[in-house]
């Protein structure tokens, strides 16, 4: 099932809605790279608060989608980790450190505002 | 340790990891194993059975449910994750956090014993592969 990503002034937010196979998560991150390029965003959420598991791959993938848009000038933050997802991505050895992530979408917006800084004009 | 009759899924695509460890949640969530034990099973299954769509192709993931007499009187899931493929020619560099020879972090195997209270693999080259996971509900 595809993940519906919107547009919110410069960033874009991406809500998955249902477990994802291998292949969705690999949709997502060309859907995403090619959204950030084409709407100029500056930051991207994704919103993970329906994944019941996060295994290797899933958050692999996640950390490279924010690599990638990285290199585009773009961050990436992803909120609503479940606390049993993130108990087993630890027990699991997954190196999340270098991903921004957040509680929920409400904080993650908020730390993409805070990154954008009052010089850059906003418009 | 009796074990009641099995649940077969085929694992052929990424579509039935997905089921594999959606119908092992549902049958943990009918013994008292807690939402974080099913998670971490969940999660487990979602390593091996990927193992066997990217190694062996396809296989198949086994589960069924397994009671301990005890003391302590305790129940839990059994899951088989089985395929005849290519088999694991260095079973101990294949169980060392970090290595691949699929691409992936070399999280899988190591990661998924962590995840689960008992973990068994047997494997020969050409022979193909078989992995016996078992998470546990809490002693009551």
């Amino acid at each position: 099932m595809a993940v519906p990503i919107l547009k919110q002034g410069p960033f874009l937010i991406a809500s998955i809605q249902a477990a994802l196979t291998d292949t969705d998560v690999l949709q997502l991150r060309d859907d995403v790279m090619s959204q950030v390029t084409r709407h100029r965003s500056r930051g991207i959420i994704v919103d993970v608060t329906a994944l019941d598991v996060m295994d290797s791959f899933v958050s692999r993938s996640l950390r490279g989608i924010a690599m990638m848009t990285r290199l585009r000038g773009a961050e990436t933050v992803i909120v609503g980790i479940q606390p049993e997802v993130a108990f087993a991505m630890v027990q699991l050895g997954m190196n999340f450190e270098d991903v921004q992530t957040a509680l929920d979408l409400e904080e993650g917006l908020a730390l993409l505002q805070t990154q954008e800084g009052p010089a850059d004009g906003g418009s | 340790m009796a074990a009641e009759p099995e649940e077969r899924i085929a694992i052929e695509s990424d579509n039935d990891v997905v089921t594999a460890r959606q119908r092992a949640r549902e049958l943990a969530a009918g013994l008292d194993l807690t939402s974080t034990d099913q998670t971490l099973l969940a999660t487990a299954i979602s390593e091996v059975a990927r193992n066997i769509t990217t190694y062996a192709v396809r296989g198949e993931v086994l589960l069924s449910i397994v009671r301990d007499a005890g003391p302590p009187v305790r129940e839990g899931i059994r899951v088989v994750a089985r395929d005849k493929g290519p088999g694991i020619a260095d079973l101990e560099l294949a169980m060392q956090d970090g290595y691949t020879s699929g691409g992936g972090l070399g999280l899988g195997l190591p990661g998924a014993r962590r995840l689960v209270d008992e973990f068994d693999i047997e494997t020969a080259p050409s022979a193909g592969t078989t992995v016996t996971l078992v998470k546990w509900s809490r002693a009551r």
